[in-house]
């Protein structure tokens, strides 16, 4: 794909609020892949953590925010854990998520989940998918 | 007959563990000639020493073997040990039975190990008995040095070798000292001003009793060997007396013409008459002739009209000095390779296309645009600047194969003081990878990337060209998977460092070793960095290769430090191991002339009573040979014998086997 980089894409105004609400710095990330690496769910990602990263730090919030990689982040935190720079992409893609879902769009109620399923389902399980699908 | 001492020693278990050297001592005992033998545990401890030399006082020894380690371990070592005795440490010879016998042989019945050990030290014995006592070489030193390039190695080499007491001339090609460091506005990774930092050194080099400057100078010939060197320098025409100059620059401003100034790396124009800038030193302007209408057409004059103390002089012509000098620092420097080999990224064609070179006078503030960041043909501000690193470098087809090393970290400095400057202005990188070895580098460049806001592009740019008045750059970011496509304003390559125009005649003159990107060799690289194969003769600096500056100076102490010791006494004592021609049977065809590596051959002529020349036989010049023996290969009439190495020596041991 070819891209063309303005001043603007590099000080986007999107990306510095979603850094602002994540409280992270795209700029810190020095694209070693070790998120990539240690991430359990990044093999199914559309885009992988470090990627998301890369996107952001050429501007490119757009296709960040088609792919299912907010989703399927977990919040495990590896990433974090093991980042030299100390940066999270979980936080980032929590913030994204923040953003979709206070927008009302792909926002799942409570009273929507089925009960069994519920009854079913591990305590964990409930209260990752709740902070991440419910908002 | 000889009275032969034969050592044996065991060297702990390293020789004992597979040759039984109790054995090899007494079979050597049976040998005519030899009138002594032992094996001991250590011959190289203070009592093995000590055996060795009451061996030699008690048993009236004229020559001794010592079978051990290898001669490059301890043959010093035993050579002291037997002067100490009053015997010639050159009657003392090694024999190798640790790593070329016992370390190889894993038979612990010791009898391979045993029989080898045998055979090499019977080879020995026989050699040792053609031995000729040798003599050390005495080489009186004249303690006066010369550093070729006065750049910053070049002045830090000046200045240290002044500060020991020792006189220097400091030769330099350009009308002023300070060489490329003076061009740069800033350095890594402490942002000092460069000019702040290099021009008290340089008036100090000026300002030092021992330090002779000769600027706008260049070495014509250099002569002679370690301690006694003849060099001719060509002290070419300044067209300005320089001791009646006081520089008071009336002459550049009367002079009406202008051309591009070279130190301004075409940015700005200069006077015919110029002093590269502002802070030169010497503060001399010189005239360049071929511009000057006075001197090609006998008109105008102007400068010397305004002249106070009249010290122009249109008829002055270039000087040949002749210096004798005992060591010489060779600090040349490097320059950027030229960018037009480059066509794709536009350089030449695209205005503002420029070096990073160019970029450094842009910012500097004593530069043409006072410090502003303007580009170059319109004088706008750049919003966005596209800075290309390797440039020639790594780049095994169109350029060099080795990286330039401080591409990386200038780049860096680049685009923070792109950043500092022009607030707003976006920089954008384009690199391999980011090579910041050393002291705070690293967090130089993250700080420009994170705090500076500089963005970094992994990828190379493979197509500059012009569109609707705006420079599109193409290239990748392999990160990303994207091929990238960036408007910019102005571009910077960073273009590789290389070595000088006629480096490779200098190292001739002076012959030194270069390596095929005409850089000069050192002697090791990792154990003798400032030397070169010829003794006497040292490198600083980037003429060795790529470096930074700390670099440069610390090896311009380095080879300083050299040649202080060297100095430190009225003689040199040398390894008689030299080559000897043998002047009956020397046909003078010259072979050893164009073999030997030292150019230590000289052609000779032998005279009759009467001053006639009757024929020509070569000469080995002691001080210069290093007793390689390639001559002795090259001689087609066998005239040259290595001391210490003859043939007789050399045949007797195989003889023996």
């Amino acid at each position: 794909m070819k891209i063309r980089i303005a001043n603007d894409d590099i000080q986007s105004l999107e990306v510095r609020r979603l850094e602002r609400v994540s409280g992270e710095d795209v700029k810190r990330c020095y694209q070693c892949g070790n998120c990539s690496g240690g991430c359990p769910v990044s093999y199914a990602m559309e885009i992988p953590p470090t990627k998301v990263m890369r996107f952001l730090q050429l501007g490119n919030i757009e296709d960040v925010r088609k792919a299912n990689t907010m989703w399927l982040c977990v919040g495990c935190l590896q990433c974090y854990s093991r980042c030299p720079q100390g940066v999270s992409v979980a936080a980032i893609l929590e913030g994204l998520r923040q953003e979709v879902l206070r927008k009302g769009a792909s926002k799942t109620e409570v009273r929507d989940v089925p009960f069994p399923f519920l009854k079913k389902a591990p305590q964990q399980a409930i209260v990752c998918g709740f902070r991440k699908f419910v908002g | 007959m000889p009275r032969i001492g034969v050592f044996v020693c065991q060297c702990g278990n390293n020789i004992a563990a597979t040759v039984d050297t109790k054995k090899v001592a007494e079979e050597m005992g049976k040998l005519p000639g030899v009138v002594y033998t032992c094996d001991y545990k250590f011959m190289c401890s203070s009592p093995g020493q000590e055996m060795l030399r009451q061996a030699i006082k008690e048993n009236k020894l004229d020559g001794i073997i010592v079978s051990a380690c290898s001669p490059h371990m301890h043959e010093k070592t035993f050579r002291k040990a037997a002067e100490g005795a009053g015997l010639n440490p050159y009657q003392c010879e090694i024999t190798n039975i640790r790593e070329q016998c016992s370390w190889v042989h894993h038979d612990k019945t010791k009898a391979a190990g045993t029989v080898k050990s045998i055979d090499l030290t019977r080879m020995t014995i026989q050699r040792l008995k053609k031995n000729q006592p040798l003599k050390k070489i005495k080489i009186p030193v004249k303690k006066k040095a010369m550093v070729i390039g006065g750049g910053i190695a070049g002045i830090q080499a000046a200045l240290d070798i002044a500060e020991g007491g020792r006189e220097v001339i400091l030769v330099e090609k350009e009308p002023s000292i300070g060489g490329n460091m003076a061009r740069l506005s800033e350095t890594f990774p402490t942002m000092d001003c460069s000019q702040c930092i290099l021009t008290p050194k340089m008036v100090e080099a000026e300002l030092n009793e021992n330090i002779t400057l000769y600027t706008y100078s260049e070495v014509e010939k250099v002569d002679g060997y370690i301690g006694n060197f003849t060099v001719t320098v060509r002290r070419k025409s300044k067209y300005v007396d320089e001791e009646r100059c006081t520089g008071c620059g009336e002459c550049i401003e009367k002079c009406p013409f202008k051309v591009d100034s070279q130190f301004e790396l075409g940015l700005n124009k200069r006077k015919v008459i110029y002093t590269p800038f502002p802070q030169s030193v010497p503060n001399v302007p010189v005239i360049d002739a071929p511009n000057c209408t006075k001197i090609q057409k006998d008109k105008c004059g102007a400068c010397a009209i305004v002249c106070g103390p009249k010290c122009i002089d249109f008829k002055m012509e270039d000087k040949l000095v002749t210096e004798e000098v005992g060591a010489i620092v060779v600090a040349t420097g490097y320059q950027n390779m030229p960018n037009e080999r480059f066509g794709e990224y536009g350089y030449g064609r695209i205005k503002d296309v420029i070096s990073g070179m160019q970029f450094e006078r842009l910012a500097s503030s004593s530069g043409p645009t006072g410090g502003e960041i303007r580009r170059p043909s319109d004088g706008k501000i750049p919003q966005s600047v596209v800075f290309i690193q390797c440039v020639g470098s790594r780049d095994e087809k169109k350029g060099v194969s080795y990286c330039s090393k401080i591409c990386c970290m200038y780049t860096a400095k680049h685009t923070k003081l792109y950043s500092h400057k022009v607030h707003g202005g976006q920089s954008y990188v384009f690199y391999m990878d980011i090579r910041s070895g050393g002291k705070r580098y690293e967090e130089f460049v993250r700080g420009a990337i994170e705090h500076e806001g500089a963005m970094y592009l992994r990828g190379r740019v493979s197509r500059v060209y012009e569109k609707n008045g705006k420079i599109m750059v193409q290239g990748a970011d392999t990160l990303s998977g994207n091929q990238v496509e960036i408007e910019a304003d102005m571009v910077v390559l960073a273009t590789a460092v290389v070595s000088r125009d006629g480096a490779d005649t200098l190292a001739q003159r002076l012959g030194i070793g270069y390596d095929k990107y005409k850089f000069y060799n050192e002697y090791h690289p990792k154990l003798k960095p400032v030397e070169t194969v010829t003794a006497g003769i040292y490198l600083a600096g980037t003429c060795m290769g790529p470096m930074d500056i700390p670099e440069s100076v610390a090896q311009g102490s380095a080879a300083a430090s050299k040649v202080l010791a060297l100095f430190s006494a009225d003689e040199m004592a040398r390894e008689p191991i030299t080559s000897v021609v043998n002047r009956t049977t020397c046909n003078a065809c010259w072979d050893c002339v164009t073999a030997c590596p030292y150019t230590a051959i000289e052609r000779e002529a032998i005279k009759d009573r009467q001053g006639n020349v009757v024929r020509w036989v070569a000469k080995v010049n002691d001080g210069v040979c290093q007793g390689c023996g390639v001559c002795v290969a090259a001689c087609r009439s066998k005239s040259i014998d290595l001391k210490g190495y003859t043939d007789e020596q050399v045949f007797a041991a195989i003889n023996a086997f």
